[in-house]
């Protein structure tokens, strides 16, 4: 990876090898699918709907389905990207998450999909829109909450990685961890 | 912050002299491992519409306190507030400022 780059007059551009596009791909088509609606049948493969239906699949969800849930995820990984809106008060929690976690769903979807719009399978030099940089900044958090969470990341991040053997399993989705904070720390420097 | 009130706004410290007629409400983001800290700045900056110097401070408090209020006001505004920091994987949550 060449580091993201600022473009004159907003927008940020970027190369990547194929691997490491793929490996993107890959990682943020999970978020995706992990924050589609869990209630809704999801279209099997291939059916996957096009970018700006989900608006309307939310509000068909909303209708069928009534408001979302409100309770937390079961999920921990799940449950820190649709967190809580109130901490000591689960009445409030599950009231705030009703009317809000169908929203933040989709629109983490939104994001996840137009990084996916955005990112070709081959890599190369990429360039992006300010809005669409944006999109990725949040997808490649999302994905990094996701890998932190399974991880089980502290902030001593480097101590945990340090001790690990580099034949263990784990090893490397550390070292994929610590990757996509160097890409998304250059893609903030690109964005100031 | 964010969009609908300028920070100046909802900074204003309550005293005796400045009493709050409706129940104050303030929206707190808590410290996580995974979120960078030019991440937290850039969104305390170009969300919540803090000035560098101060999106900095907000973020410090966060890494090194646990958390931040990073707003107050009405209710409404600092669900609205929360549910947009959610939208940018920020760990926030609305509390009433007793």
């Amino acid at each position: 990876m060449e580091p993201f780059r600022s473009v004159r007059g907003g927008g940020a551009r970027v190369s990547l090898a194929a691997a490491e596009a793929s490996l993107l791909r890959s990682l943020v088509g999970q978020v995706m699918s992990l924050v589609e609606p869990d209630d809704l049948e999801g279209p099997g493969p291939g059916l996957s709907p096009e970018p700006g239906e989900d608006a309307e699949l939310a509000a068909l969800e909303a209708m069928v389905h009534g408001p979302g849930a409100d309770k937390p995820p079961e999920d921990p990984v799940l449950a820190r990207l649709l967190p809580d809106g109130y901490r000591d008060d689960p009445d409030a929690a599950g009231e705030f998450r009703r009317y809000t976690e169908p929203a933040l769903r989709s629109a983490k979807h939104q994001a996840a999909q137009e990084m996916l719009d955005t990112l070709p399978e081959s890599g190369g030099r990429i360039q992006l829109s300010q809005d669409q940089a944006l999109s990725w900044l949040k997808a490649l958090n999302d994905v990094r909450l996701a890998l932190g969470v399974r991880l089980g990341v502290t902030e001593e991040f480097e101590e945990q990685w340090g001790q690990l053997k580099p034949d263990d399993p784990q090893w490397s989705a550390f070292e994929v961890y610590a990757w996509l904070g160097a890409v998304q720390e250059s893609l903030v420097q690109a964005m100031k | 912050m964010v969009v609908s009130a300028a920070p100046a706004e909802v900074e204003v410290p309550r005293s005796a002299d400045n009493p709050v007629s409706d129940k104050p409400w303030v929206t707190i983001v808590w410290n996580d491992p995974v979120n960078l800290m030019s991440y937290v700045t850039y969104v305390f900056q170009h969300v919540c519409g803090y000035p560098k110097k101060k999106a900095t401070k907000l973020m410090l408090d966060v890494h090194h306190k646990g958390k931040a209020v990073v707003a107050a006001g009405a209710r409404e505004a600092m669900e609205r507030n929360v549910e947009i920091l959610h939208g940018y994987g920020l760990w926030a949550t609305v509390k009433q400022d007793k």
